[in-house]
């Protein structure tokens, strides 16, 4: 593509948006250009998907109505205002003028039709194409999108394909009519990294190919410094920032801008350091932005003390039944042979990708699931010779934050409820009086307030649900806190603060924290040591120098070369993984072979590559 | 999927032997038939009762007569029926007939209706036309289906003499049953295809799928009816059992001759064999029913086909 064309293909003007009387996008305007990608950056709320299903028409079903402005759709030589069209008229631009792909490939695709049938529906509807031509055609574009094997995945259903290859599936089928303007709406966000960067490979691969525009929408600074060649920030429903993607990152003018692009967590960003270190956060207080917290070092691990937490040569496994009788044939190999120790005041990140048995690690751990082999033992006793009365008392040290906020509170409990029943059930204090003081003391240092203890969940926003759970572990005084994905459901601004509130804890209570995350800047930002695993082994463990400086498994490598750096100027030597991450399910008597470890630094342990 | 239906299919063998034992042995709780059968003939010695029940076979220990039940079904040879001593198998095959008939054409006229209806609710959700059809829909679950059947009889038979009352002699004997069993599955059915509807409606394909460009009718009929199918034919199956068991009721109003009145006169006169067969036919039924819903989902959800 020439910089020829410079007229816009297509141009929202002064759109806004209502759902009833929620104005949720105001006043938007914004054009996109052929061969360009546009990113629509903003966090939950910023009305950037609604304005996406705007320009489908698609927000019409959802309830929306459209209180001023035009969205204007120029091919060659027609001037569409696609506001003022019929459904009708809209149904003849979907899928082939304008196309989309999903932020979910999981739930993307119709799990009761082939791949084949539903790639072919629309050249079938758009194009008039007889069935076999089109089934012709939709191998051509499985093999456009790099998928092996198309001819046979013709006829294979979603769900026995994987995440990665169903959202390669999604795009086949948006590209299926060769449309003008691709809308992809967060479509990388529900992907492991190193999948991620194979999807934004093909769409920039294919819209150079094809011409098209790309509107791109997602709340990932680092996708936009990969992606975008244009950039409009959203915020609250109101574009407060448009410009090239160089410009944006070097020199952001709106307020907001630079409270995000200053939350993002950034890989690297913490090369030389020794020990995880908190910064000061930029938050906005209603149109301002100030700064709160200090730089303060983290340095509260005791390596001089006994390890609160070892693990040995830990196996997991989980039996699925195939058999005509309901016998054994295959098994889910989640864990094999783990062994790490965690100390008081330390973090332990666990990283890996989907499947790679990290969050097992931490249900094991827990209790809420059976080893099938190895030794925890926790303050120095084995799990094994733990009577019910110990154990009960395990569950009271160790606490468990999960991923989904939304999801971990009872809805029909007031959250007051929530945070004092584990101070209930281990009989921690005694007396109404004391318990209730207790819980808005917990309230007030998660920064909320004690009025809040009257509350119920839905009434709170996704990052305040985080910090009552947060509360709520710290209620029963635990000693290691395991957060599985604790940070993922936030946006970067709530979660900059979030890590903070981590790192204060864990200063305040020495408290040890297993933190379990596929984000490798977060990690970076918040632990003293990290273990990689890959398919229910450790891959690499070091201190976070190490691993993350100098690591030494092909693994580790390409699951930081896959992480997406917020920095458009950033030229990196990518090792991309072809093809997908192998499956630990296996036959029953087909065992794994265990890695053994070499020990290439003090304390940094590599398996040996496969 | 071969595993998943063999032992579904033993599962139903298991069913049907477990609900003929009850049945056999609850039956013979009720009293005396011999009591029953000699009844108005003046003075009955002990003797003349033990003649009739060594005559029925009633003298036998229960097993045995329980045995001979089960092996005779193999040959569907079900006895003779107490009263008149006609063979049970050509009381059933006359009278199944006319049962199923009724059942499958209220099943097959209800699912007709309660599908685009629910849809439609489904569709325009808390607009007039969702309201209208929630409400048809408690009118109807709120008849009884006897109250339901004599107010059809009342009004269209003796006031407007349009149908005959009673009987089944031709095609227009099957409007008022059918309507009185297709009113009350219609209200259930319409409220269930709703709310599979309005869940499957949320899904991301769905939106997929109109960002195709795909027309609604294409994108409620093709794709998203078919994803909630599951629950539906699961309770489709389930209602086929409710449906037989309310199929006595309006039998009786109707003076049917099916299974229903078969049973009911065999319940009256303690007729130990007519109502065993009844029941067992009625269970393999009901079983086979479920057993083709299990088939079903395989062919409706490759996830379960190809597991």
């Amino acid at each position: 593509m020439t910089d020829a064309v410079s007229t816009p293909i297509l141009s929202v003007e002064d759109l806004s948006v209502e759902f009833g009387d929620t104005r949720v996008v105001e006043n938007l305007s914004f054009a996109v250009k052929p061969g360009r990608t546009l990113a629509i950056v903003g966090e939950s709320g910023s009305g950037k998907s609604v304005t996406s299903m705007s320009i489908m028409r698609l927000a019409d079903m959802m309830g929306a109505s459209y209180a001023s402005g035009a969205i204007r759709f120029t091919p060659d030589d027609r001037k569409d205002d696609l506001l003022t069209l019929t459904q009708k008229q809209m149904r003849n631009i979907r899928g082939k003028d304008i196309a989309m792909i999903f932020q979910e490939p999981m739930t993307s695709l119709n799990p009761v039709f082939t791949i084949g049938d539903q790639i072919a529906e629309s050249l079938i509807l758009h194009e008039g194409m007889p069935k076999s031509d089109a089934r012709a055609e939709s191998k051509r574009l499985l093999d456009m999108v790099r998928l092996p094997d198309a001819q046979e995945l013709l006829d294979r259903y979603p769900h026995q394909l994987s995440g990665g290859m169903r959202q390669r599936v999604m795009i086949a089928m948006a590209l299926a009519c060769r449309p003008k303007v691709l809308i992809a709406d967060e479509p990388t966000t529900a992907l492991d990294v190193t999948i991620q960067a194979q999807i934004l490979t093909i769409i920039r691969d294919l819209q150079k190919e094809l011409g098209m525009a790309v509107i791109f929408i997602t709340h990932d600074m680092g996708v936009v410094a990969e992606i975008a060649d244009d950039v409009v920030v959203m915020w609250k429903g109101k574009k407060v920032e448009e410009g090239t993607v160089a410009d944006i990152f070097a020199h952001p003018a709106h307020p907001y801008t630079q409270t995000l692009l200053s939350a993002v967590p950034k890989l690297g960003s913490m090369t030389g350091e020794v020990f995880p270190k908190r910064f000061p956060v930029t938050v906005m207080d209603g149109e301002t932005p100030c700064v709160v917290g200090a730089e303060h070092i983290q340095n509260t691990a005791r390596y001089d003390e006994a390890p609160l937490l070892s693990v040995r040569d830990l196996v997991t496994r989980f039996d699925i039944k195939k058999g005509l009788f309901g016998g054994v044939s295959h098994r889910v190999h989640a864990v094999e042979n783990v062994s790490f120790d965690i100390y008081r005041g330390e973090t332990l990140a666990l990283v890996g990708e989907s499947g790679s048995g990290k969050s097992t690690i931490g249900r094991t751990i827990q209790q809420l699931q059976k080893a099938t082999a190895g030794n925890i033992s926790f303050d120095g006793r084995p799990f094994a010779t733990m009577g019910k009365v110990e154990q009960r008392r395990l569950c009271q040290e160790i606490q468990y934050i999960f991923q989904d906020p939304f999801a971990s509170l009872d809805p029909r409990k007031k959250i007051g409820f929530s945070i004092a029943e584990p101070i209930r059930t281990h009989r921690l204090i005694e007396g109404d009086k004391q318990i209730t003081a207790r819980v808005d003391q917990l309230l007030e240092r998660v920064g909320l307030i004690s009025a809040h203890a009257d509350r119920y969940p839905h009434e709170f926003s996704g990052g305040q649900r985080q910090r009552i759970c947060i509360a709520r572990a710290l209620a029963s005084n635990p000693k290691l806190i395991i957060a599985d994905e604790a940070l993922s459901a936030l946006d970067v601004s709530i979660q900059a603060q979030i890590i903070n509130l981590f790192m204060e804890l864990q200063e305040e209570h020495g408290l040890a924290y297993l933190f379990i995350s596929h984000d490798m800047a977060v990690v970076e930002k918040m632990s003293h040591r990290v273990a990689v695993l890959y398919l229910g082994q450790v891959a690499e463990i070091g201190t976070r120098q190490q691993v993350l400086e100098t690591p030494g498994h092909p693994y580790t490598q390409r699951l930081l070369s896959a992480v997406p750096v917020a920095d458009p100027t950033f030229v990196r030597d990518r090792v991309l993984m072809d093809g997908e991450i192998p499956s630990p399910i296996r036959r029953v008597g087909d065992e794994p072979a265990i890695l053994a470890h070499r020990e290439i630094a003090p304390g940094h342990f590599v398996a040996d590559a496969r | 999927m071969a595993g998943f239906l063999i032992k579904r299919l033993l599962q139903a063998v298991f069913v049907v032997v477990a609900v003929t034992l009850i049945v056999a042995f609850a039956i013979r709780l009720t009293g005396d038939p011999a009591l029953m059968l000699s009844q108005g003939a003046g003075s009955i010695t002990e003797e003349d009762l033990a003649r009739i029940r060594e005559s029925l076979g009633l003298n036998q220990p229960f097993f045995v007569q329980y045995a001979n039940f089960m092996l005779g079904i193999f040959s569907l040879d079900f006895g003779r029926s107490f009263l008149g001593g006609t063979q049970v198998s050509t009381l059933i095959g006359n009278a199944l007939p006319a049962t199923l008939m009724l059942a499958f054409t209220s099943m097959f006229v209800s699912i007709a209706i309660s599908i685009p209806l629910g849809i439609k609710a489904a569709v325009s959700r808390g607009k007039w036309p969702d309201q209208v059809i929630r409400i048809l829909s408690l009118v109807g679950l709120s008849f009884p289906n006897f109250w339901l059947a004599i107010m059809l009889v009342l009004l269209l038979s003796i006031t407007f003499r349009l149908l005959p009352p009673s009987g089944m002699t031709g095609i227009e004997n099957f409007i008022m049953p059918a309507i009185t069993m297709g009113v009350i599955l219609t209200a259930t059915n319409v409220r269930l295809v709703r709310t599979a509807m309005l869940e499957t409606l949320q899904s991301q394909y769905i939106m997929v799928a109109r960002a195709k460009g795909l027309s609604e009718n294409v994108v409620l009929y093709k794709h998203a009816l078919r994803n909630c199918a599951i629950p539906l034919v699961t309770y489709f199956g389930l209602q086929f059992g409710n449906l037989l068991g309310g199929i006595v009721v309006v039998e009786l109003v109707f003076n049917w001759p099916g299974m229903g009145t078969l049973a009911f006169d065999a319940v009256g006169a303690r007729d130990y064999p007519v109502l065993q067969a009844v029941i067992t036919v009625l269970s393999i039924l009901i079983v086979g029913v479920n057993l083709l819903v299990d088939i079903a989902y395989g062919l409706i959800d490759p996830r379960i086909r190809t597991e």
